[in-house]
């Protein structure tokens, strides 16, 4: 084989608090279709953005050779410069401008100042026909499909005589034809001589078209496959994608009392206005009284959807089937309704959605119940300091005050905050999305520990979690979801990572 | 360095005032800039400027701004912006003259009438922003057309409104009465120097009183001396302002009225969930949603307010130039905006007091007033206040990143 046209070695990169790469070494040979593939967060979108110098160099550790050079990119323009071109699962098309506009955008055919219009579609067609989308390029991008802008963006990144193709999940969007035309068409590029990177959860069509595999997990680089002579299989790729050991990080529940049934879902449908697409299908989940569910399911599979549309759809989904709490069918119109049930939901985004920022720790944990320290209309927040103090001693906030701005706090901390806050509103029923998402190891043991305390007090929780060791570690039982639809349910005895994982790429 | 010298330093440094000051500089900034403004145009004027007379004048006169300022620190903190109010203001302020004139309507009978009109134009003002996102800068510029054309229509056949109702009139220019003489401080005003010592009173005991329930709830407070400091402090300013306005009319009726306005919204945005929600929807519209609280429906609460006081200016404005014009309302919107900023309400959201903007109100208005007495030309003032802003704003900006 040539020589590798990219090598990226000894690749590590910090956050705050985590290392999401380390030492990763990602080798991809001239004119290959090489696929990454691993869990949520296990470094594949890190390590393409320090690729296409997102994150600049000097921010990562290691180097970066594309054909032999070193290379040190401060911006996605010099990534450009050198022939690379990425490809984000959003895309990033202008959607009121026309087709042959978004192709040349930032990169116009000019004649002195103005533009030439004229050579602009006449180029815009031939690269048009290059990836074989058949349509006029003066229509606009809000007019085509999901599948066509894809084509549109991959047309975009061609023009800039692109050597390495980078996809990041490009299909996760599109209906079963969408994709196998993107497939045939990276088939196509490949014997122009393009080399391509696809991110990609669905291991199927990655086996389908791979010729090089390379697992990552927890930031690592754990094996490069060669599949080209199709003796990878998708256990083989399960096995190293989770491979994760379940160490006692996760404590022990004392006593486990599970009781009846609390809430319940059945054929759960829900359709988005603004995707214009079904996002939940025939759900039919339960949840019993001091019972941990866990929700698993790869990114995209419906799971915060689910979540949203318990907790009184403030997305406005039209919604169908039935929602029975404590033995009552119930209609929530809006969160309110929700929590005046006493349901609970815990963000997945603290920062987005989840806390306000610019108030303080005392503000943010009573904001979601104030009238339970309102007297006749009257906060008092000699009442709500008491309060605020309790849950940072029975949380262990770490914070110098109640009155600092949670924007201050740790990310541990601020996930603390918003645990504490919806402890305040007594739910029975508390959904946590992605409780431990970038917080570190010592904080998720402190919450794993509250949840089980939780539990045995007679709460149900659900939990969604992309992290597999966390979904096994604290479940008592496991739904796995897939593309809107539950794929399996699994007791946590039954449970493994790689059954898991097949349910959750099933689609 | 000694060890000794490093510990008071240390010392000092961590001192109780010190740390009071420091995590509150942003909001003392603007006290301090007005003091140094007011001590400014005194030396600049001869001392005309902090006369009785001009102080009074100048307080009567913000009246219409200030109860504007505080309904636009509510529509900024929740990240909106109401360009409609001036003209709100000036069409129902014709409204009210029309109704007194040629109706014959009582007084008492107006008011309650032209106040509920505004509420209800706010929430008309409201809906296409809370229903269906509409930006609140193009639903209030239209809004603020519709007002300028009602205006324009409801004055056409007649120009200018004189209204004669003394008890009307006596709300923009009036005085609350005064006791007899009877020779003592027959040169003041007694009752407004009551109500200063009043006001005091009042001040201390319940200052005293949430210090005695922080303490059962065995809070940490501040120190007696601190304590004691603070109270001598804010009694010595009511006593100040009092005396003040004594010393000319005494305390105005639409000073009054900005003072129970500025009373009530600091009581609701300080003590109820209501104001909690409120800033709740300016510091995270999505977080507030999903803590139960609907955005949609403090969008409506806060511009009904809007129009509630927009109103109310209306009639103060009116009241103060004892009729109605064509031009009433002119730019009021940019006044009441430029006072919340000054004020330290943040464009961002989420962030900005009842009395801040007050003191931005009065900020600006003394800017104007010492710069009359110094016969600046308006050309100048307009680029004196400009600046002005855009430099407190950037103060602003400044000292709450340095906080972080």
């Amino acid at each position: 084989m040539d020589a590798p046209i990219l090598e990226m070695k000894s690749i590590t990169k910090e956050f705050p608090g985590v290392k999401a790469l380390d030492d990763v070494t990602f080798s991809v040979a001239k004119g290959e279709i090489h696929c990454l593939v691993g869990e949520n967060g296990a470094g594949k979108s890190t390590l393409m953005k320090v690729l296409s110098g997102v994150h600049p160099f000097g921010t990562y550790d290691g180097e970066i050779y594309v054909e032999g050079e070193l290379q040190k990119f401060n911006g996605i323009s010099d990534s450009e410069k050198a022939g690379i071109a990425i490809i984000y699962q959003e895309l990033a098309l202008v959607p009121e401008l026309t087709v042959y506009e978004n192709i040349f955008l930032g990169n116009e055919i000019t004649h002195g100042i103005t533009i030439d219009w004229n050579e602009t579609v006449k180029e815009a067609k031939e690269i048009l026909q290059k990836v074989g989308l058949d349509v006029n390029p003066s229509a606009k991008i809000r007019d085509l499909g999901v599948g066509k802008q894809q084509l549109v963006e991959i047309a975009k990144a061609l023009k800039k005589d692109v050597k390495i193709l980078i996809l990041d999940e490009p299909t996760a969007a599109l209906n079963e034809t969408d994709s196998d035309n993107l497939l045939n068409l990276i088939r196509g590029l490949k014997s122009q001589g393009v080399t391509c990177i696809l991110i990609s959860h669905k291991l199927r069509e990655v086996l389908a078209i791979a010729d090089t595999i390379t697992v990552l997990r927890d930031g690592k680089t754990i094996c490069t496959l060669d599949a080209s002579e199709g003796q990878v299989t998708e256990p083989i790729l399960i096995r190293n994608m989770v491979g994760r050991s379940i160490d006692n990080v996760f404590p022990k529940r004392e006593n486990i009392r599970i009781g009846d049934v609390v809430l319940e879902l059945e054929n759960w449908n829900a359709y988005s206005p603004s995707l214009g697409r079904d996002i939940l299908k025939d759900v039919n989940i339960n949840v019993r009284e001091g019972e941990i569910v866990g929700i698993a399911g790869l990114m995209g599979s419906g799971r915060t959807e689910l979540a949203k549309s318990i907790f009184g759809n403030p997305d406005g989904y039209r919604l169908a089937g039935t929602l029975t709490l404590n033995g009552k069918a119930q209609k929530f119109r809006d969160p309110h309704d929700a929590i005046t049930a006493e349901i609970a939901y815990v963000t997945e985004d603290r920062k987005g959605n989840g806390l306000i920022l610019i108030q303080d720790v005392k503000n943010n944990i009573t904001l979601a119940n104030l009238k339970h320290i309102a007297k006749s209309g009257v906060i008092n927040e000699n009442e709500e300091i008491v309060i605020a103090t309790d849950y940072k001693e029975s949380l262990n906030i770490k914070t110098p005050s109640i009155e600092q701005k949670v924007r201050n706090l740790s990310g541990g901390n601020q996930q603390k905050v918003s645990l504490g806050k919806w402890l305040f509103v007594k739910p029975g029923v508390m959904i946590l999305d992605e409780p431990t998402r970038g917080i570190d190891v010592g904080a998720k043991f402190e919450i794993y520990t509250i949840m089980n305390r939780l539990v045995e007090q007679g709460m149900s929780i659900i939990m969604i979690s992309s992290e597999l060791p966390e979904v096994l570690g604290m479940s008592d039982r496991v739904y796995v979801m897939s593309a809107g639809k539950i794929t399996g349910e699994l007791s946590v005895e039954e449970a493994t990572q790689e059954k898991i994982m097949e349910l959750a790429v099933d689609y | 360095m000694s060890e000794d010298t490093y510990k008071t330093k240390k010392s000092l440094k961590d001192s109780e005032l010190v740390r009071l000051l420091r995590s509150n500089i942003s909001e003392y900034f603007m006290f301090i800039a007005l003091i140094a403004i007011m001590i400014f145009f005194s030396i600049t004027t001869d001392g005309i400027f902090i006369s009785s007379r001009n102080i009074s004048n100048l307080l009567n006169q913000m009246g219409y701004i200030a109860v504007l300022a505080v309904g636009m620190t509510l529509v900024i903190v929740i990240r909106h912006i109401d360009l409609s109010v001036g003209y709100l203001a000036g069409f129902l302020g014709a409204f009210t003259a029309i109704a007194l004139t040629f109706w014959g309507f009582p007084v008492v009978g107006v008011i309650p009438i032209v106040l509920i009109l505004g509420v209800l134009s706010g929430l008309l003002t409201a809906t296409p922003i809370a229903k269906l996102g509409v930006p609140a800068f193009v639903s209030t510029i239209s809004a603020g057309l519709i007002f300028r054309g009602a205006l324009l229509l409801v004055t056409m056949g007649t120009g200018t409104i004189i209204i004669k109702q003394k008890s009307f009139n006596a709300i923009g220019n009036g005085f609350i009465p005064d006791l007899p003489d009877f020779g003592f401080l027959d040169n003041n005003h007694k009752i407004t120097l009551l109500l200063g010592a009043v006001g005091i009173v009042l001040y201390i005991i319940s200052a005293i009183n949430s210090r005695k329930k922080k303490i059962s709830y065995n809070f940490e407070v501040t120190s007696p001396q601190l304590f004691i400091a603070q109270l001598v402090l804010v009694s010595a300013i009511i006593a100040y302002i009092a005396w003040v306005l004594s010393g000319y009319n005494g305390l105005s009726w639409s000073l009054v009225v900005v003072l129970i306005v500025v009373a009530v919204f600091q009581f609701i945005m300080t003590k109820t969930p209501l104001g909690r929600h409120v800033y709740a929807v300016g510091g995270n519209p999505e977080a507030a949603e999903l803590s139960g609280i609907s955005v949609s429906r403090i969008t409506y609460i806060v511009f009904g307010a809007m129009g509630l006081l927009s109103a109310l200016s209306g009639i103060l404005y009116a009241s103060r130039l004892q009729s109605a014009t064509t031009t009433a309302g002119l730019g009021f919107e940019t006044d009441a905006i430029a006072a919340a900023f000054v004020g330290g309400v943040s464009a961002a959201g989420g962030v900005g007091k009842i009395t801040g903007s007050i003191v931005g109100a009065l900020v600006m208005m003394s800017l104007t007033s010492g710069m009359n007495l110094m016969g600046i030309d308006i050309s100048i003032q307009y680029i004196v206040r400009g600046a002005v802003l855009v430099i407190a704003v950037i103060v602003d900006m400044a000292t709450r990143k340095a906080r972080r």
